[in-house]
């Protein structure tokens, strides 16, 4: 096996993911909306109102990768966030697999991982304490857990001596994979991916990306990456929504984008980046902007 | 991912695999929190050292004031004893949520497929763990500097009170929990006004009627109040577990409200933090 390949780990064997009906599309979301109403303490008065997402519907197929590509403060975030059960929308359903993420949350939550920009772990605990808490949280215990573990850190290339050092004295490269593995374990049926390769070097963010391709062909996952990463929505994405203020302007395959854009603006070897300025009047300086400046 | 997908009808998924799953989650909890313990040692011994030499010098307080006929020492060592046993059970379960912002895990942990009633039972029973090691250690401790006489002393009650009044420690501790989902900033800073003002009104270091009328009216609801007067009566007079019901049945009472009450607080507050967006944001 090469590197970077993901490892045949123990699957969890789980009623809630033998009942998944193969035939079905993997997500569905019906006109999402959610605005933040930001209130003085005592008077309640409103500070301000941010619409995050606003009315945004789409399907993605089983085994897709699927692509929400937007700015900083487009709402890419806060979408995955009421995916993963962590934000009530105002209105509008999500359901994976046919289970509605807000009745059916117990389910839901079993089906879906989800990776962040931040790694968010326990800094001060190893890679391998950090994955067995989260790990036994689904569900996953006893002497193939460890083994498991090891296997996948390696697969993504973290030497064994670094599996029980402290994250916080991993590179931001590793803890990214790190966070992989976390949600590997789990076997998720949907892998939420919000901005995987923010702020990683060149090498690791390849790593990251061949990862998550080997992950949809051979290990049956559907996969929803939100980036702002022009190269990396054309390059691992089947299909592309471009969201802007919390809507969603577009969806299409990057091919078709480039070419309906390049029809408009006049120019056939339109890039997606083109594409990008002409659809949401966005300077391409604005997606340079670090993630974390904006919203942690 | 790897796993064979059978299209079957869809069953009940969850019910099956419940409790034993459950239980193993819960379990995960103690498992983190152990780790923490080992790799926040510095801090671990610094609590330790403070939470033994604040014990000492209360008890030389009463070694330096003693009277004839009266046990001061072990009036004020059952009171720091008992005290830090449930200071560190309520500390513990109340920073569970300011804990995890603060690391950047609380949205892996509450996104994870567990019911919250195995969350709370993991970290309680942590806490509760961690509580008695804590209170082994200042036992042998006090012991060590102090005369003790415990020939008088009904031990197996003591210590039944001890983990009867957790549990109802554990409810207020819930409660508490929520404060930092709620106001962001300051909740954290309320956790600890209420585990000062149980400290003023429960009789820690002396018998609740030297307090202001209004001041032991609030004490009666301190479940910490009866887990004291029991340990006194218990280790000073040697009372014997049959009378105890006294103190275990207030005690019990107050844990049979408190922790659905701290349950249902819970849940309520994390909807709403769901629905406004604070699980996550300090701000
Ligand atoms: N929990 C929250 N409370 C208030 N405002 C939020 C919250 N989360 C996001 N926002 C706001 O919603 C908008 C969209 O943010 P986000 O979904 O994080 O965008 P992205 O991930 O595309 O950068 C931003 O204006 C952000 O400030
Ligand atoms: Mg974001």
């Amino acid at each position: 096996m090469r590197t970077m390949d993901p490892p045949n780990i123990t699957p969890i064997d789980d009623p809630v993911i033998r009942s998944i009906d193969p035939a079905s599309d993997a997500m569905v979301v019906d006109h999402l909306t959610k605005t933040f109403v930001r209130k003085t303490l005592i008077t309640r008065k409103t500070l301000q109102t941010i619409h995050a997402v606003e009315d945004v519907s789409f399907r993605i197929r089983r085994n897709e990768i699927f692509g929400v590509l937007g700015a900083n403060g487009s709402g890419k975030s806060t979408l995955i966030r009421m995916m993963s059960t962590l934000i009530t929308p105002d209105a509008g359903s999500i359901s994976i697999f046919g289970y509605d993420v807000h009745k059916d949350e117990a389910i839901v939550k079993r089906l879906i991982n989800r990776v962040s920009v931040e790694a968010s772990f326990f800094k001060k605990l190893s890679a391998m304490e950090n994955l067995l808490y989260s790990s036994r949280l689904y569900g996953r215990s006893g002497k193939s857990l460890r083994r498991d573990i090891v296997e996948i850190l390696s697969a993504l290339g973290i030497s064994p001596d670094r599996i029980d050092a402290p994250l916080e004295q991993l590179s931001r490269g590793m803890q990214q994979k790190v966070a992989i593995a976390r949600a590997f374990l789990t076997s998720p049926v949907m892998l939420l991916l919000d901005e995987p390769t923010t702020g990683l070097d060149p090498r690791s963010k390849k790593d990251v990306q061949h990862f998550v391709n080997r992950l949809r062909d051979e290990h049956d996952a559907t996969i929803l990456l939100c980036t702002h990463d022009m190269d990396e929505a054309e390059k691992l994405c089947d299909r592309i929504a471009v969201i802007d203020n919390g809507r969603m302007i577009e969806l299409d395959t990057a091919q078709n984008l480039r070419t309906r854009v390049g029809l408009e603006i006049g120019n056939p070897a339109a890039t997606l980046e083109d594409v990008f300025i002409h659809l949401t009047g966005r300077s391409i300086e604005e997606l340079e902007i670090p993630a974390e400046e904006i919203v942690a | 991912m790897g796993t064979a997908f059978d299209p079957s009808p869809r069953p009940n998924p969850i019910g099956g695999v419940g409790l034993s799953r459950q239980m193993q989650a819960s379990w995960a909890f103690v498992e983190r929190n152990f780790f923490l313990v080992r790799r926040y040692w510095g801090w671990e011994i610094a609590f330790i050292i403070y939470n033994i030499t604040t014990s000492l010098s209360i008890v030389y307080i009463g070694k330096a004031q003693q009277i004839e006929g009266q046990d001061l020492i072990l009036y004020l060592g059952i009171g720091t004893l008992v005290w830090s046993y449930l200071h560190a059970v309520f500390t513990n379960i109340s920073e569970m949520i300011s804990w995890e912002r603060w690391e950047g895990t609380i949205e892996y942990t509450m996104m994870a497929p567990i019911s919250r009633l195995t969350h709370m039972l993991g970290v309680s029973l942590f806490s509760i763990l961690y509580g008695l090691v804590r209170s082994v250690i200042l036992f042998f401790v006090l012991a060590m500097f102090f005369d003790i006489n415990l020939s008088n002393a009904n031990l197996v009650g003591a210590l039944t009170l001890m983990l009867v009044g957790s549990l109802s420690f554990v409810g207020v501790g819930i409660m508490a929990a929520v404060l930092p989902l709620l106001f962001t900033e300051r909740g954290e800073a309320m956790t600890f006004i209420i585990s000062s003002v149980l400290l003023l009104v429960s009789g820690v270091y002396y018998p609740i009627d030297v307090l202001p009328g209004w001041m032991q009216m609030i004490g009666q609801f301190s479940p910490a109040t009866y887990v004291l007067e029991g340990m006194r009566a218990t280790i000073l007079e040697g009372e014997s577990t049959s009378n105890l019901w006294q103190f275990l049945i207030p005690m019990m009472i107050i844990g049979l409200l408190t922790i659905p009450m701290g349950m249902f607080v819970f849940n309520t507050v994390e909807k709403f933090a769901k629905r406004t967006g604070r699980l996550k944001r300090s701000g």
